[in-house]
Formats: C-alpha cells, sequence, structure tokens
C-alpha cells in the first residue's frame, strides 16, 4: 500500500471499457460481433494529437501499466518502472495509452465475459485470437480515440510481438516501434515450455474442458504449475543464484546448507519445500492463479506459438516489413533465455535487409528475459533519449 | 570537426546510404545526415558512444565489429566509412574485404605509424611511441594492428583494391606539397578512398 503517492508516479488512475458493436472477423475466420477493451491513458493529449504512445502488454499482463487504483493497491502498474512524470515514457510529454487485449481476463471481453448468445461464460468457447487480430483490435479503439497516428507503439516480450505486427500491418499509422525483448516467432523450445504450461491445467481435474467457472471452481494447481515453469524462464540462471543461492560464507557452517538458501535452516530429508526457491516459486503461482483466468493462459500462449509474420512472405521477415515506414528500436538483454538477444538480431538483420532505419542495443543483465520491466540504468538511460527525440521531433513539426 | 572528416565528407554523394563502422558518438553520421541528408546507419561497440548516437538521432546497431558484417546483405550501401578504427580491430583486412562487400565503396583513415616522428620515438628512445595522438602504452592499447602508409598500400595490391584518392595529412588535417611526395615519412593520418578492383 503506497503511504503516499511517489512523486514520480502518475498516481491514482482509473480505467475505462471502450464498447464496440463493429463486429470483428478473427484470423481464425470466427467473428466477435461485439467486444469491449478495457483502457487506461496517462498524461494528456495534445492539440494535434501527435504525442500518443500506445503500450501493448506481455503474456500476464493488462491496461494497468502504471499508477494505482486505490491508496490500498499493493502494488502499481506492470511498467512503473518505465511510464511517470520524468520517466523513459514520460506522461508530461506523451499521452500513454495502454489496454486489456481481447481474450483477457482484466475487463476486456475474454472467456470470463458472459458471452450474449448463451448467457453464461464464454469459457473454452472464447475464439482463439492471435496477435494480428489484438492489433486489429488496437487500431479499432485508436480510431476511436481520434488518433491518426501513434508517435510509437511500445512493448516488451509479446508486446514486443504486436509491435511488430503495428510496423507491417499499419505502417502509416505509427512514427516509430519499439521492441524490448521480443522475437520474430518462437522457438520449439519456448513453445514446449507453453505446452508444459497447457497442459499442466487443462489435465487439472477442476478445469472440467474449460467450463470451471459454469462449475464454480478453476484449475488453481494447474494454473499454479503453469506460472511456476513460466517463472522459471522468465529469470535467469545468475538471477536465481543471486535470489536464493547466498555464498556459502554467509551461513553457518554447522547449518550444512552451503549456500543452498535452505528456508528453515536444515534439511527436512522428506518432500516438503525444503529451499526458498521453491517457497518462491510456489508463493508465485499461488498468488497468480488466484488472479489470472485459465483459459485466458491457454489463450495468450497460444497466441505466441502462432506468432510469425514471415508466413505471409514466403518465410522471409525482411520482406514483411517492406512496406513499414516507421523508425525502429530494439533492446535485448544478455542473460534473456526464453527470447535472447540472437532472435532480436534476428529481427535486426531482417530490418537491416529491407532498408529500414534501426537503432538496437543489447543490454547487460542479470536479470533474465524480466530485464525489460526493471530499471536498469543503461537500458533505461537509452530509453528515455530515444524517446526524447521523439518528442523533440514532435515538436519541431508542430512549429 | 576532425580534421580527416573534413577531407572525407566530400566523397559522399547527397541522400546515398552510407554505413560508419566504429561510429563513435555519431557526430560524422550526424554531420553528413543533416548537410547532406544521407541515410545513415552506425556500428558501435562503446556503451557511452552507442548512448551519444542515440542522443544525436543517428541510428546505431550495438555489433562487435570483430565479428564481421555478415548480417549486412551485399551492395547494401554506397559508402561504408572505417575511420580511425582499422588499428584496434582483429582482422583488419578480412573486416576491409567485408566492407566493399557491403558497400560499393569505402573511406579507410588510420594513423601511419610510418610517420617520421614514430620512427625517431622508436629509435632514439628504443620504446613504443606514444603521442598525444595515440597516447596508451604498449599493454594497454586498444590499437592492436599498427601499419604504415606502404603497408596498406601492399594490403590493397594483394587483394586487388582500386585506392581511388590516397591523401595524408598532418594532426592538423593539412596537407601539403612535401606530404604528397614523402607521404609514409610526412603523412601523420592517411586517408584513403577506395573501391574493389574491376577483375579480382
Amino acid at each position: 500500500m503506497p503511504e503516499s503517492i511517489p512523486i514520480d508516479s502518475v498516481g491514482l488512475v482509473e480505467s475505462q471499457a471502450y464498447h464496440f458493436d463493429d463486429p470483428l472477423t478473427l484470423r481464425s475466420g470466427k467473428v466477435l460481433p461485439a467486444f469491449d477493451l478495457m483502457v487506461e491513458a496517462y498524461g494528456e493529449l495534445n492539440a494535434n494529437k501527435s504525442n500518443a504512445i500506445l503500450i501493448c502488454h506481455a503474456l500476464s499482463g493488462d491496461h494497468h501499466a502504471a499508477g494505482y487504483h486505490s491508496m490500498d493497491d499493493s502494488k502499481a502498474g506492470w511498467w512503473e518502472s518505465c511510464i511517470g512524470p520524468d520517466k523513459a515514457i514520460d506522461t508530461r510529454r506523451f499521452y500513454v495509452v495502454c489496454l486489456n487485449n481481447l481474450g483477457g481476463c482484466a475487463g476486456s471481453t475474454g472467456p470470463t465475459s458472459i458471452n450474449p448468445q448463451t448467457g453464461k461464460h464464454y469459457g473454452p468457447d472464447f475464439p482463439v485470437v492471435t496477435v494480428r487480430d489484438w492489433v486489429k483490435s488496437q487500431v479499432m479503439l485508436m480510431d476511436r480515440l481520434g488518433i491518426e497516428k501513434w508517435a510509437a507503439v511500445i512493448g516488451g516480450s509479446l508486446g514486443g510481438m504486436q509491435v511488430l505486427r503495428w510496423a507491417i500491418s499499419y505502417p502509416a499509422r505509427l512514427a516509430n516501434a519499439i521492441c524490448i525483448a521480443g522475437a520474430p516467432k518462437l522457438s520449439a523450445q519456448n513453445i514446449a515450455f507453453n505446452e508444459v504450461a497447457r497442459h499442466s491445467i487443462t489435465s487439472d481435474p477442476n478445469f472440467h474442458e474449460g467450463n470451471y467457472l459454469e462449475k464454480g471452481t478453476y484449475p488453481k494447481q494447474g494454473l499454479m504449475l503453469a506460472r511456476m515453469v513460466g517463472h522459471i524462464t522468465y529469470l535467469s540462471d545468475s538471477a536465481m543464484r543471486a535470489k536464493f543461492g547466498k555464498s556459502v560464507t554467509d551461513f553457518e557452517s554447522d547449518q550444512a546448507s552451503f549456500g543452498r538458501d535452505l528456508r528453515t535452516g536444515k534439511l527436512s530429508f522428506g518432500f516438503n519445500v525444503d529451499f526458498q526457491v521453491e517457497s518462491y516459486l510456489h508463493y508465485q503461482g499461488e498468488r497468480f492463479s488466484e488472479n489470472f483466468d485459465a483459459n485466458t493462459y491457454l489463450l495468450m500462449t497460444k497466441a505466441l506459438d502462432y506468432f510469425d509474420p514471415s508466413v505471409d512472405f514466403d518465410g522471409d521477415l525482411s520482406k514483411a516489413f517492406a512496406d513499414s515506414n516507421c523508425k525502429f528500436m530494439l533492446i535485448s538483454f544478455s542473460s534473456d533465455w526464453r527470447f535472447p538477444p540472437e532472435r532480436s538480431r534476428e529481427i535486426v538483420n531482417d530490418l537491416l535487409k529491407a532498408d529500414k532505419e534501426v537503432t538496437y542495443l543489447e543490454i547487460e543483465a542479470d536479470q533474465g528475459h524480466d530485464a525489460f520491466l526493471l530499471p536498469i540504468p543503461r537500458y533505461i538511460k537509452a530509453f528515455s533519449a530515444y524517446l526524447k527525440r521523439i518528442h523533440q521531433e514532435i515538436v519541431s513539426d508542430a512549429t | 570537426m576532425r580534421p580527416d572528416l573534413e577531407i572525407i565528407q566530400k566523397w559522399i554523394t547527397p541522400g546515398s546510404r552510407v554505413m560508419d563502422l566504429g561510429c563513435g558518438d555519431g557526430g560524422l553520421l550526424h554531420y553528413l545526415k543533416t548537410s547532406k541528408g544521407v541515410r545513415e546507419i552506425g556500428l558501435e561497440i562503446d556503451e557511452a558512444n552507442i548512448q551519444h548516437c542515440i542522443e544525436n538521432g543517428v541510428n546505431v546497431i550495438e555489433q562487435n565489429l570483430d565479428q564481421g558484417l555478415s548480417n549486412f546483405q551485399s551492395g547494401g550501401f554506397d559508402t561504408v566509412l572505417l575511420t580511425q578504427t582499422l588499428q584496434a580491430l582483429s582482422n583488419p583486412d578480412t573486416l576491409i574485404d567485408d566492407m566493399l562487400r557491403v558497400g560499393r565503396n569505402g573511406i579507410v583513415t588510420f594513423p601511419n605509424f610510418g610517420n617520421w616522428k614514430s620512427r625517431l620515438y622508436l629509435a632514439i628512445k628504443g620504446r613504443m611511441p606514444i603521442s598525444k595522438f595515440i597516447p596508451h602504452q604498449w599493454y594497454n592499447t586498444p590499437n592492436i594492428h599498427f601499419c604504415t602508409v606502404k603497408d596498406f598500400d601492399q594490403l590493397c595490391v594483394q587483394k586487388n583494391i582500386k585506392v581511388l584518392t590516397r591523401t595524408v595529412v598532418d594532426s592538423q588535417h593539412q596537407g601539403s606539397w612535401y606530404m604528397r611526395a614523402w607521404p609514409n615519412f610526412l603523412g601523420e593520418i592517411a586517408i584513403y578512398h577506395i573501391t574493389r578492383g574491376e577483375s579480382a
């Protein structure tokens, strides 16, 4: 709970639902006749609406990217480290928009919404949505807000994939594409981890083929396990070591724990939680399972698996970028093994092949994939400088 | 502006595509972008320099030149620049091949180790030359592959590289008739405008 709002926070914020009655034809061919998008916005839109930035969220994110909903909130929005007055995405300069994507569970239409045709929760009947579908709905939101062109579309991880889709499919509607810790498509290993997560959910006896809400329950164990596996892939070995593997000298020799960071200081010689890292993962999984919908988790991982904009261009991503005319910034992190720097470099190379304007940074960081959410000094400094340039261009264009 | 840059900017066609290998703070590219409308890309490894490039609004890719340019297409650029960086590369010869593959022409500048001051320093003191221009000790210098004008000429012959222009200047970037007459002895900075020879 914040006793007082930090000076560099956007402060107390409110979400707003936008209803759309225009049917949305999805990549799968299915049609969503109507839908809601839950949106948050920070900062002021300028007179000619040229200072708007779209933030795209990742797997478990939502529209609440910054600030607090009430003074009772234990935590700020998911990208509080980068969005706020005087932060990298400076809300004194930019009008920052973030939405919960379709299929989400934080207010936009998704599996937990009521299907108007049946009067019941959509549950497993909610259609599979792709990155392309999300971006299509984001364009509809943009039109509703009266914004002609985003000054930048920004996202990390799965959010970065939405950024790439924007640059490919709607080139006239963004000036800058900032893709952080992204990938051109998933690797077999990435998909494998997603499949383990999905399988753990669908094999939970409380899953009821996705109709758990109708039964008044939810697949808690499966969702916990899915999150635990996911969480391991977001951290690096060194990040975990730093968090849980204290050096031998930090321990009393008679404890015989030798740097293994035992929870109670001694081994249980049973199958209980012995190590700090175990209780940490249990805690993370537990908290997540109470706040996130299992069907949404399945949908989000599928959207990740399906993302590959090169499929429409004979597998050549550089051709996909042919019409893009925004500037690109890509950032990767050295210890990210989910989407390692090589994956970002693949995108960079295809952008260069397509003769696009690109800036690329490889940040030395121990925190793994999660690094993009953390205030790593070099990352924040470069990110801030790039956005400051964008703002200068907006100001000079206006005069 | 650094004196070698003053000379080489004359060889850049307005509106062309220019890549600068080891672009530093992006100063040259920024100048070429604003004065000649080139489409620029800089390659750099130093964090502080990369930050300056971003602040200067210059496109920069974090990339180690010692890993080559295999991620760039052949003929993707009009001019590829390599200014005061040659001597710090692990494999300067292969990078020059690569730069002439990626660019239609290349501009290379380097401190001429054949200059009389270096020769005299080594001859009299018997120690590795240190100057205001090259201030490092032998053990901490980033400059691991010094060469002379004569050495570079030789490399161009070996590799069938055509020298379009060769000029040498002093550290104030002044040229003179006597430097042109004895470039390897009097020139402090060598500046080459090169392209791939007709037939390999």
